[in-house]
């Protein structure tokens, strides 16, 4: 197996209110291999977003604060970086597609400037055509209809859907080795959904960059990635390839988020939501995050938390359940449809 | 571009042929400028008569207004009601004068305000934040005229005390007529000056200072981060020109709020500028000099504001399409 | 400038950034002010504790960490209170000429010194703070109701309505409030405190018309009201029950900074003898008196009789930007998640 690109040890971020300190993530540890796509699912406040934020430093430091462990990207720890290196890496070698493209670009500046930016940034001695030329190339990898036009045009003159393709643009431009995407479609509509997946997956194809792609929705994880991180309350409650995860989930909260997926293949007369609310991530009880809405909840559950560990069944399979062996053979919804 | 800037001024027209006419109907009901003639037994109930019937004054309002509005156009703002001079030199040579210290008030203002704003967003919470804080707080808190009478006080003080004057405390020039672009004259309008800068200055850095911290947390300015921008770029390529923004609409609405100031300004240093020629022309009750006045004024803001539209369109490109 | 016209303080308000986001977790938001967040499903009473919290003692919460509103709240309430019991703590009266004494500097018999008749200088302050908090209340109270009833409508029924409001409103706005103001003063009222109020009111109206009138366009088409509506509630339980508890925030923040600037303008037009004229206290006279009494017999300035009055007028105004400032900071509707 080769090394991985990415390897996060043991992450502990937390941010401090007036309410108190909360615990975005809580232990977070896993590797990305090169050219591989990692999902993270989660609902919000599941610590997801925050967990890739704290690689390229964007956690705003006065509430926020890396408490703990490393991330070791291409033999460096990106969170001991100082301020200088750290600025070299982002836009250059990890880039970052942010979720709501409406508000990602700046408003005041040309969309063709902005990209130009990416590049500039990185490689002052460019010459301003080659930049202009480069960032028109890239705009139509993306599929941005008239690029020479656009080129000149202001974020609002474009479309959401273009906007996110340009943002996804200014990410590749350096060719990154990591690339993240934080609910990349969650602003789009479905239709368009589908198209910016289309131009990830080509972008994706030409750059063979790892990918982190953060969504609350299975299904886009299901199309694009091939193992997925499930987190819950600052911490991963599961890990594993895609079909493992769907067809044999061995962690009660990937169950209860399978079985709340509406099936196109049957009828069903309700909806099955997961009883109870998501915790507040200030005051933390001992033991399992998850445990006031588990239908598997014993006493140790409320007592201990259970640690990530690796469940025979799947290459890479692991969960964080106490009792994720009384989940053997039981299958989730998807369980008998082809997978991926 | 060029349309949204011919539209604007297009708009502008109806919005001043408004504020004039309500403001003549206003003035014309609220006082009779004659009356107090009319309690003067020196003048005839006859000369009283004729000379209502010279000045117009007996016939319906609209009416007047719009021989007035003739005479703004053909007599360049017809003659005072009190002194029977024409008032269109007055008013010009006043308006001079005024737009001289107002200019250089607001320009200041807005340099010192928005750099400080600039700096108390990045230095948050520091000492120099907190103390420019302070400094506005008791800007928004202080009376205008206050200010200029405590400047003026200080000034004089100093002047009895040690013969020096650095300042002068009223005034436009030494001697009357002076130049108009002299150290005599800066020295006369120096405290001037400073007070509207002083009170204008609390309102912009704060406001670019509230703008500042609202832009530093937009989303488009965690992109550029994420880019590899150096900080300093952002700060200047990123946030400022997106804060700066709405400061063209605060500056655009002070600017009322400055000839309001200019008026108390040229009352207490003696300023021979139009707000000085408003109060006067208010306290004889001559009311084609009042009108003149507002008629000025309602242009200048109407001006201002229009100034004020364009750079924010050259500012903010998504307002041109609108 | 203060005293005339300031930008209006809705869509533009600065507010003071709190130092900490307040992690929300995820009680939602959009909530109809004064309906309690309560924690609904008892699976919580096994495990975690959500706080019951209503939207007004979170406001309640946050004005009292303020500590500058608590300190304009507690000048206020000396100072209002100096004003309402004027005739029991003034060692003179009002109007007490004493010969003997004109025109000297502060003393222990005098602490404000005295005035060209030899009358006391503190004693006069104090009276004229009882006028200012008259003339500050009355035109705030009286112009915020009036601009919330005509907001209200234009707001709600819009067309033409709206349209001839926002002209008015418009015009005023632009136009130079204090030679607006004086003009009237001059013309119509001159002497009498509540006929300058009036004027006064005349004009402030207009700025919590456009804050009001903004909050109900916007909320007009919210889902709620729809679907209040839909259920059959008439246009006045509707403007009253659903939409209106919305505007009291932003109503309380503009009302209380209105006290500020109407003691200003106040000051103002009476400072240039056409507000409010003597016998009835006012500070902005006694500055004006001042200034017609510049030096003492003996060649010095008067300073006491500038200097008094006018720093009881910014110690008031201070004050009440404090306190106003805490309220904005406590009623913000906008408050910032944190995304996980």
């Amino acid at each position: 197996m080769p090394d991985p690109v990415l390897s996060i040890n043991d992450l502990v971020v937390e941010f401090k209110t007036e309410d108190g300190i909360v615990h975005a993530v809580d232990g977070v540890s896993y590797d990305l291999f090169p050219g591989e796509t990692l999902g993270i699912v989660g609902e919000s406040g599941s610590g997801k977003s925050v967990s890739t934020l704290a690689l390229l430093g964007l956690i705003p430091q006065p509430p926020g604060r890396i408490v703990s462990g490393t991330a070791m990207f291409k033999g460096r720890d990106l969170l001991k970086l100082k301020k200088k290196e750290l600025r070299r890496v982002r836009g250059n070698d990890v880039a970052m597609v942010f979720q709501d493209p409406m508000t990602s670009l700046n408003p005041v500046l040309t969309v063709g400037s902005q990209l130009g930016e990416a590049i500039k940034t990185h490689y002052p001695d460019e010459k301003d055509d080659a930049v202009k030329k480069r960032v028109i190339d890239l705009l139509n990898l993306v599929g941005v209809p008239n690029a020479e036009t656009r080129y000149g045009q202001y974020p609002h003159e474009f479309s959401g859907g273009m906007r996110q393709r340009a943002m996804i643009a200014m990410a590749i431009t350096n060719s990154p080795s990591l690339l993240i995407a934080d609910e990349p479609t969650t602003a789009l509509d479905v239709t368009i959904q589908a198209q910016v997946l289309e131009v990830m997956k080509r972008v994706q194809k030409e750059t063979d960059a790892a990918t982190i792609l953060i969504t609350h929705d299975l299904g886009i994880v299901a199309e694009m990635c091939e193992r997925v991180l499930v987190m819950y309350a600052g911490h991963i409650v599961e890990s594993g390839t895609v079909e493992t995860i769907f067809r044999a989930p061995r962690h009660p909260y990937t169950i209860g988020l399978m079985d709340s997926l509406p099936k196109l293949t049957e009828d069903e007369e309700w909806l099955q939501p997961i009883t109870g609310a998501p915790p507040s991530l200030i005051d933390l009880p001992p033991g399992c995050p998850f445990h006031p809405r588990c239908f598997l909840a014993r006493e140790k559950c409320r007592q201990e938390n259970p640690p990530l560990k690796p469940v025979d069944g799947g290459a890479g399979h692991a969960s964080a359940c106490h009792f994720s062996e009384e989940l053997i053979g039981r299958k989730s919804k998807f369980s008998e449809e082809a997978v991926v | 571009m060029l349309t949204y800037i011919v539209r604007r001024i297009l708009y502008s027209i109806p919005v001043l042929f408004f504020s004039t006419f309500l403001s003549f109907i206003f003035v014309a009901y609220a006082g009779n400028p004659l009356a107090q003639l009319r309690s003067n037994p020196r003048f005839s109930e006859q000369t009283v008569q004729n000379m209502t019937h010279q000045l117009h004054l007996d016939m319906p309002v609209v009416e007047r207004y719009f021989l007035w509005l003739q005479d703004v156009f053909t007599h360049k703002l017809g003659n005072s009601l009190y002194t029977g001079q024409a008032l269109w030199p007055q008013i010009t040579r006043t308006m001079g004068h005024t737009a001289q210290f107002i200019i250089i008030s607001e320009v200041l203002a807005l340099i010192l305000g928005v750099s400080i704003g600039i700096y108390s967003a990045i230095r948050q919470y520091s000492v120099f934040d907190y103390v420019f804080t302070s400094i506005s707080f008791l800007g928004f808190a202080m009376p205008t005229f206050w200010l200029a009478l405590l400047l003026q006080i200080a000034f004089t003080d100093i002047f009895l005390h040690y013969n020096v004057r650095i300042f002068y405390t009223s005034g436009l020039n030494s001697l009357p007529g002076g130049p108009a672009w002299s150290w005599d004259r800066l020295q006369h309008l120096a405290l001037p000056i400073a007070t509207l800068c002083i009170i204008s200055f609390a309102l912009y850095s704060r406001y670019m200072r509230a703008s500042m911290l609202d832009v530093i947390n937009s989303d488009y300015v965690r992109t550029a981060r994420a880019k590899g921008v150096s900080e300093w770029r952002v700060i200047m390529r990123h946030v400022f020109r997106n804060a700066l923004i709405p400061i063209t609409t605060v500056a655009a609405l002070n600017f009322g709020a400055l000839l309001g100031g200019a008026i108390v300004t040229e009352t207490i240093f003696s300023l021979d500028g139009i707000g000085f020629f408003f109060i006067q022309s208010l306290n004889t009750l001559d009311l084609y000099a009042v009108m003149a006045y507002l008629l000025i004024t309602a242009i200048a803001v109407v001006v201002f504001n229009l100034i004020a539209d364009i750079a924010y369109g050259f500012l903010d490109p998504r307002i041109r399409y609108d | 400038m203060t005293e005339a016209s300031r930008p209006p303080q809705g869509p533009l308000a600065p507010s003071d950034d709190s130092l900490f986001p307040s992690a929300q977790g995820l009680e939602g938001e959009n909530i109809a002010p004064g309906s309690v967040v309560a924690a609904v499903d008892d699976t919580h009473a096994a495990g975690l504790d959500l706080k019951v919290r209503s939207q007004w003692s979170y406001a309640r919460m946050r004005f009292f960490r303020h500590r500058l509103a608590l300190v304009g709240l507690f000048g206020l309430v000396i100072i209002f209170g100096a004003g309402i019991f004027a005739g029991f703590i003034t060692p003179y009266t009002y109007s007490e000429i004493d010969l003997n004494h004109i025109l000297q500097g502060p003393s222990h018999a005098h602490y404000f010194g005295t005035d060209a008749l030899g009358r006391d200088e503190y004693t006069r302050v104090i009276w004229g703070i009882r006028t200012s908090m008259e003339v500050g209340v009355f035109v705030a109270a009286v112009s915020t109701v009036v601009g919330l009833v005509i907001g209200a409508v234009a707001g709600y029924y819009g067309g033409w309505l709206d349209n001839l409001l926002m002209r008015v409103t418009d015009l005023v706005l632009t136009l130079p409030l204090l030679a607006i103001l004086l003009t009237a003063t001059a013309l119509l009222g001159q002497g009498n405190q509540w006929r300058v109020s009036l004027i006064l009111v005349f004009f402030f109206w207009t700025g919590i018309a456009r804050v009001v009138r903004g909050i109900f366009l916007s909320l007009r088409e919210k889902e709620y009201v729809e679907a209040a509506k839909a259920s059959g509630a008439g246009d006045a339980r509707l403007m009253f029950r659903h939409i209106l508890p919305n505007t009291l925030g932003p109503i309380v923040v503009n009302a209380t900074l209105a006290v500020g600037t109407a003691i200003l303008v106040e000051a103002a037009l009476s400072f240039l003898n056409f507000g409010i004229k003597p016998p009835t206290p006012s500070l902005g006279v006694l500055v004006s008196e001042a200034q017609a009494n510049p030096s003492t017999p003996t060649g010095g300035t008067t300073w006491w009789l500038t200097v008094f009055p006018g720093l009881t007028i910014v110690a008031i105004v201070l004050c009440v930007n404090f306190v106003g400032d805490g309220l904005r900071d406590a009623l913000d509707p906008t408050q910032r998640r944190m995304r996980a």
